[in-house]
């Protein structure tokens, strides 16, 4: 940190001279210090899609070489034999719907929350920050009772369907956005609102027509930090998706889920290469939206979590 | 006239939120805390319910699986909050230093975080691996150099390694995002601060501990809370190192993979439901007693600037 010190224009010549050469340590220091973790970071990803262009034998014999002939049929495998296609598929039949409405019905009850005064506010404020709380893990079984029991009574199969697992997503998710989005609404002018009042139009006309566009940083922020929060879900498919798994091309997991089945698998047919290329095959697109996106998804990640 | 249609308005924007949150979020939690006090041998029907008050209660004291979880919990909860957040604060730290490439380093540490923690998980439990991993690999190789053979070591099939493997990945993923939240953080602090301090003739570490730490105090307060919280979860990262085994005789066990085991994974026929939910139950109060004494404990006069 002494760093500072040396490129600081308020040092005297002097003492500037004998810090340069303590500074220079520093500073290759903290290089190699920030290198090594970067390593850390990287390695392991960067030897996983090596790895998937493996054959079994050569990923046992040696961690460190390179594949004698990079073998793209482990991707192909893992894509439609392991049916991670399928997986991702899922996953975006899920999250696509979970986050249209996560996002509509929060920032309708957050507007309501942000402008307007009426009986039992408090209440309602109060039970969604319970939701920020408590575990979901107390929730777990209820829930799945919960599922069961709407079959029972309506006949809508819930449990190891997709409108089921969309709803739950979109239910859990909704602390969170309405108390993120709420904060959002109170940043935007009220002028804009009564002048549109004035101008006769509807309320829902100026949530739809004028605020909800206006919304749209605090839209896309929440949208970034929901996407995340619902492709890497894991326990409420692990629990509510657990007989999901049909036969070959109509399985139903969703991707965190059948990637640890085929893990699982493992044990009775060993396919390691697919399964490194079917890390490759989750990590590679992820690292490329964030390479683009990297901006905007550290600012919707953090700011979010900190507002939530 | 918009008076009148300002509670209906109210109402539409609100129901269906409600409905859907009050279904399937609040009423499974108190409906929790009613289970927790039965016990349950069949889910089809609800009339093979049986009130057991604190029965369920009395059997945890004496469980010794329950309490082997949570002290692994109680391990994460120490370890994972503190080197996290040194590591993210010294990262951090470094990178309002104005260094080159600094940029390009903030990229790469923050990626993880964006990475599921499923991939993780599974990624990692290759580098771990016995044979093939690359921790093994590269523990070889500097033995090696001392002509010294390096076994195929199991970190996750080993009582002592497996609980410290999985903290470690946990680390491995969360330091990226608190270094962005302190880095934010940090770059609100006015210059003119640190400028002042090095006229007073203050180091670096000084100026760090004077004026960082505490300027930085409520983001710190925030980071503590969301650790202290992941520390009593790790789901994911058990169930998908271990295979869903909890390690070798359970040594990794945390309460949320036993309470998993025991509702849905068999681990306990004679009252799964009713167990769990206790279990879970348990879990809340650990949270919410955490939550409270974590925000107590780093209490401090917040400095306005």
């Amino acid at each position: 940190m002494a760093t500072q010190t040396v490129s600081s224009p308020l040092a005297t010549p002097a003492p500037e001279k004998t810090a340069s050469i303590g500074g220079t340590i520093l500073k290759v220091a903290t290089y190699v210090l920030l290198a090594v973790w970067a390593v850390i970071v990287i390695y392991p990803m960067l030897w996983s899609v090596i790895a998937g262009l493996k054959t079994d034998a050569e990923i046992f014999s040696n961690p460190w070489a390179l594949p004698a002939v990079p073998m793209f049929d482990n991707f192909a495998r893992a894509w439609t034999k392991a049916q991670i296609g399928a997986y991702i598929g899922n996953t975006f039949l899920v999250i696509i719907p979970g986050i249209f409405f996560t996002l509509l019905l929060s920032s309708m009850a957050a507007y309501v929350f942000a402008r307007y005064e009426f009986g039992g506010k408090r209440l309602l404020t109060t039970m969604f920050l319970i939701g920020m709380m408590f575990p979901i893990f107390l929730a777990l079984v209820p829930l799945y009772l919960v599922m069961k029991f709407i079959k029972d009574i309506t006949g809508i199969q819930m449990l190891n369907t997709f409108h089921g697992l969309i709803i739950v997503y979109v239910a859990y998710s909704l602390s969170w956005t309405i108390f993120f989005m709420t904060a959002f609404f109170k940043t935007l002018p009220k002028e804009i609102a009564e002048a549109a009042t004035i101008d006769g139009a509807s309320h829902s006309q100026i949530f739809f027509q004028v605020m909800l566009p206006l919304a749209k940083a605090g839209l896309v922020s929440a949208g970034i930090f929901n996407f995340l929060g619902q492709w890497n879900q894991f326990i409420l498919p692990t629990v509510l998706m657990s007989n999901a798994n049909l036969e070959e091309g109509q399985t139903r997991y969703v991707v965190s889920q059948g990637l640890y089945y085929f893990q699982n698998q493992q044990r009775y047919q060993s396919d390691f290469s697919g399964l490194f290329a079917a890390v490759a095959i989750i990590t590679i697109p992820t690292l490329l939206v964030y390479i683009i996106f990297h901006d905007r998804i550290e600012k919707g990640l953090t700011v979010g979590a900190v507002k939530g | 006239m918009m008076k009148h249609g300002k509670n209906r308005f109210v109402f539409m924007f609100l129901a269906i939120p409600v409905f859907l949150y009050t279904l399937f979020v609040l009423l499974p939690y108190f409906g929790a805390m009613a289970m927790s006090l039965t016990r349950w041998t069949g889910v089809s029907t609800l009339d093979k319910v049986q009130f057991r008050g604190l029965q369920n209660f009395q059997r945890i004291l004496t469980d010794e699986k329950f309490w082997n979880a949570l002290s692994h919990n109680l391990i994460v909860l120490l370890v994972l909050p503190i080197i996290t957040l040194s590591i993210a604060l010294l990262f951090a730290g470094l990178f309002t230093q104005g260094l080159k490439g600094s940029k390009f380093f903030r990229i790469v540490f923050f990626f993880p975080q964006v990475m599921s923690v499923a991939v993780v998980a599974i990624l990692w439990s290759f580098v771990f691996h016995p044979t093939m991993g690359i921790l093994n690999g590269i523990i070889g190789a500097i033995t090696g150099l001392f002509g010294v053979r390096w076994p195929a070591f199991p970190w996750l099939g080993n009582i002592s390694t497996v609980l410290p493997s999985v903290i470690l990945v946990a680390i491995w993923q969360a330091v990226g995002f608190y270094m962005v939240l302190f880095v934010a953080g940090m770059q609100s602090i006015p210059d003119e601060y640190y400028e002042a301090a090095k006229i007073d003739g203050a180091n670096g570490w000084t100026q760090f501990w004077k004026i960082t730490i505490p300027l930085l105090w409520e983001t710190i307060r925030t980071a503590v809370v969301f650790l202290s919280i992941a520390a009593m979860d790790m789901f994911a990262y058990v169930t998908i190192l271990t295979n869903g085994t909890g390690g070798p005789s359970r040594a990794g066990d945390v309460l949320s993979t036993y309470m998993y085991d025991q509702a849905f994974g068999g681990g306990n026929s004679s009252n799964p439901f009713g167990y769990g939910t206790a279990i879970g139950v348990v879990l809340l109060f650990i949270i919410l007693g955490l939550s409270l004494v974590s925000l107590r404990l780093t209490k401090r006069e917040v400095l306005e600037y």
